[in-house]
């Protein structure tokens, strides 16, 4: 059946999330594997319940949880990448070779955290 | 319960366990916040799974609370990190 389809389908694209999250390097790439690829992985889940149910009024409430994820989880990564960035809390991997927020912070010191404490 | 929402059940088992240990070792708090954060969206993916499984679908209401106060928790997390050093910021 479909649903089976996505259930798996959704359930390895969270496992593949969950390994990003403990293995890549650094702060930004663990967030890269987390937002995509986690939203990715409970959408399809959800879209599995919205297949295989019996009523409309199921369907509506998964497709909303749904909808609501898409709509958060960039909100949410981009706070969380922009304040561990400004408080240098994201130190980079050190193979990493470009780093253009920071050329910016240089060329304009009116940007992060002391911008926003006057 | 059918077979298929089982192994799917075990792989996001499995997930969660990995999602736990990154959120033991940190290093930083942001670490723990987006561990929490992807664990979060996994419970979601449990919950559906289940309904998928079982039929109980009453659960769902509980996997969309888990969205909202998931999200909203992040965002105070975040505002957290970004104003540690600065106290009386974070009331404004």
């Amino acid at each position: 059946m479909i649903a089976n389809l996505f259930l798996l389908a959704g359930s390895l694209f969270v496992l593949v999330a969950a390994l990003g999250v403990l293995r890549l390097p650094d702060l930004l790439m663990r967030m890269h594997a987390a937002t995509k690829a986690g939203t990715l992985g409970a959408g399809l889940l959800l879209v599995a319940v919205a297949v295989s149910a019996p009523e409309t009024s199921v369907m509506a409430r998964a497709v909303a949880t749904f909808v609501f994820l898409l709509l958060t989880a960039p909100i949410a990564a981009h706070l969380i990448a922009h304040a561990a960035y400004y408080t240098g809390a994201a130190t980079l991997w050190d193979r990493t070779s470009v780093d253009e927020l920071a050329e910016d912070m240089d060329q304009w010191p009116s940007w992060g955290p002391e911008a926003s404490t006057e | 319960m059918p077979l298929i929402p089982i192994i799917a059940l075990c792989v996001l088992t499995v997930a969660m366990a990995l999602l736990v240990v990154r959120l033991v070792r940190g290093p930083t708090l942001a670490d723990r916040v987006v561990a929490l954060d992807v664990l979060a969206a996994v419970a979601i993916g449990f919950i559906a799974t289940y309904v998928v499984g079982t039929g109980a679908t009453a659960l769902l209401d509980a996997a969309l609370v888990l969205a909202l106060v998931a999200f909203v928790a992040t965002v105070a997390f975040a505002r957290y990190v970004e104003h540690q050093d600065s106290p009386e910021e974070m009331v404004s």
